[in-house]
């Protein structure tokens, strides 16, 4: 279909494309270990570790880390049922009403944030809400809820109505109809939504900056440091933060081979399901 | 409506449309309310608010409009947004054609996951990162060097390169899935007709796989022009005094001036440019709000 010399081509260009994503980040972490003072990996001076006995003794850091992870939780805490709820709500509407209310969910995702966070901050304050977290989780929440929605709505394509039908024919509530056939079903979007929740919301600059009052997060920290004078501290930090999504998504990718294995020994046995 | 409460009764669609009215109404729409009616309020001292003076005017989009660096600096932030959408395109596109049509069912997992990493990576540190790599002292300039291929060190980070590189190392993988979805579900056989039919390997990418990516071009396109539009993080990383971006005036009046008024009109303005782009794409590519937001 393609010929030889086309593929190698090919092949060098996603090797290049793929240094390109990994090289900058493993500059930036390599420049943690780096004993200068400019976070740089050449000319390389000397190994360290000083940088990250730096960060663990900044106190205005752990504060905007738990800043950070007590927003993330807040903002699950809201996205998640907000976007199931809007999910299975948008999936029994049809023609225009389905089309006007699914164009307002996805509006904030196509919204700037910091449209978002000025216009967040300009609502509250008129009812006298000061700036702070409160008000950086509600504006992520207004775009982050539609990611959520979106990853819910697309489970719900495979739904069999039938099996509520069939509940409720047999007696069950309709609380019972929801709790026992439909979440369950929703679950791996209801997770995959969490988890993005959790990290959108860790990464997000531009809707914080405007609400957030006095208070900092992670990233606001990272900005104002490297906009102070920069020591390779930031570096520590951000090889940390590298390192545990690099974690996450490698026991992530152990666990989706191991359940695809599982999957293909039980259509062996069995081969009647798939 | 009706089968809604047949699906679920009275108590759980109660508590359905209430959730979704609170997320829509409280979190949404009344925020860009009070947005679009701050923009066209003064700016006055705390004893005048409500007062003779607090009346409706556009006198913060005439701002804009007379200030000539403004209206400037706003042009620019279009030009060179729409740049990095369609850089981060050209760069894309092979790669989305590689993974959805060339490589083999058991690599692309592995491939998904590298490149994913960055992704997860947050912004600030994906610049911070460029910021290292470009400074005048950094690893380029000090490979460059060594290997003799530049005699002088370069100032990289000045004007808009540093900025357009930064916001396509950001964005480029919004564009990536986009496209990577749209040539997915492209029949290959159709690829492989063409093909056997006679027409050189251009042609197939031309009149086959690009009018069927459409839709992925469009909401890569659009996701890579609002993030770039609205980037405050890049830009202020990566800029440098005669590289202005749009959102950094914004913050300008929201914090150095405390003009949340004029700064609302300012930000209202953006939320234009990228509603403004957002229909120009679909109609152009004739595709519909539900093919981009994906």
């Amino acid at each position: 279909m393609i010929s030889k010399t086309s593929r190698i081509i090919l092949n060098v260009y996603v090797a290049a494309f793929l240094i390109y994503l990994l090289a900058p980040l493993i500059i930036m972490g390599g420049a943690a270990f780096n004993d200068s003072r400019f976070p740089s990996v050449y000319p390389w001076v000397g190994w360290t570790d000083r940088w990250f006995l730096d960060l663990f003794r900044d106190t205005r850091m752990w504060n905007a880390f738990k800043n950070t992870i007590l927003v993330a939780l807040a903002v699950v805490a809201i996205s998640v049922p907000i976007g199931t709820a809007a999910a299975i709500l948008v999936n029994s509407l049809q023609g225009r009403v389905r089309t006007v209310l699914y164009g307002m969910m996805v509006a904030p995702i196509l919204t700037p944030g910091a449209v978002i966070g000025i216009s967040t901050l300009l609502f509250w304050h008129h009812f006298s809400v000061p700036s702070g977290l409160h008000l950086s989780t509600l504006g992520q929440c207004s775009y982050i809820s539609a990611f959520v929605m979106l990853l819910v709505l697309a489970r719900l394509q495979s739904f069999d109505r039938g099996l509520e039908e069939a509940a409720l024919d047999l007696g069950a509530s309709y609380s019972q109809v929801l709790r026992r056939i439909l979440l369950p079903h929703l679950y791996p979007a209801i997770g995959a939504g969490a988890a993005i929740a959790f990290f959108q919301s860790i990464e997000n600059f531009n809707t914080t900056l405007f609400t957030r009052g006095p208070y900092d997060t992670l990233t606001v920290y990272v900005f104002s440091r490297v906009r102070s004078g920069i020591t390779p501290t930031i570096n520590a930090l951000a090889l940390i933060m590298i390192a545990v999504t690099l974690l996450a998504a490698i026991s992530y990718e152990i666990y989706r081979r191991r359940h695809e294995k599982v999957l293909l020994a039980r259509g062996r046995g069995n081969p009647d399901s798939d | 409506m009706k089968e809604l409460l047949r699906r679920y009764g009275l108590t759980l669609t109660i508590s359905f449309i209430v959730i979704v009215a609170f997320w829509l109404l409280v979190l949404v729409i009344l925020p860009y309310i009070y947005l679009f009616e701050a923009s066209f309020r003064l700016y006055l001292p705390i004893d005048q608010v409500n007062g003779p003076n607090d009346v409706y005017t556009l006198s913060n989009y005439s701002t804009f409009f007379v200030t000539p660096i403004h209206r400037w600096v706003f042009l620019l932030t279009i030009v060179y947004s729409s740049a990095v959408a369609a850089i981060s395109f050209v760069v894309a596109y092979p790669l989305a054609y590689y993974l959805s049509k060339v490589a083999t069912n058991k690599i692309v997992p592995t491939l998904f996951l590298i490149i994913m990493i960055p992704l997860w990576v947050s912004e600030i540190l994906r610049s911070f990162a460029w910021f290292i790599i470009l400074s005048l002292k950094g690893p380029l300039n000090f490979a460059l060097v060594g290997l003799g291929i530049i005699e002088e060190p370069i100032r990289w980070i000045s004007g808009f390169q540093s900025v357009i590189i930064g916001l396509v190392y950001t964005y480029v993988l919004f564009m990536l899935f986009p496209l990577y979805n749209a040539i997915q579900s492209l029949d290959t056989n159709q690829i492989e007709a063409a093909g056997d039919l006679g027409a050189p390997w251009w042609k197939i990418h031309w009149r086959v796989i690009l009018p069927h990516a459409k839709p992925g071009i469009a909401s890569g396109s659009v996701m890579v022009f609002m993030l770039s539009a609205g980037s405050i993080l890049v830009p202020s990383l990566l800029g440098s005094t005669n590289s202005r971006w749009f959102t950094e005036i914004i913050q300008q009046w929201m914090f150095e001036s405390q003009d949340w008024n004029t700064g609302s009109a300012y930000a209202f303005l953006l939320l234009l440019l990228c509603t403004g782009f957002v229909s120009l794409v679909m109609r152009l590519f004739r595709v519909s709000l539900s093919d981009i937001a994906r």
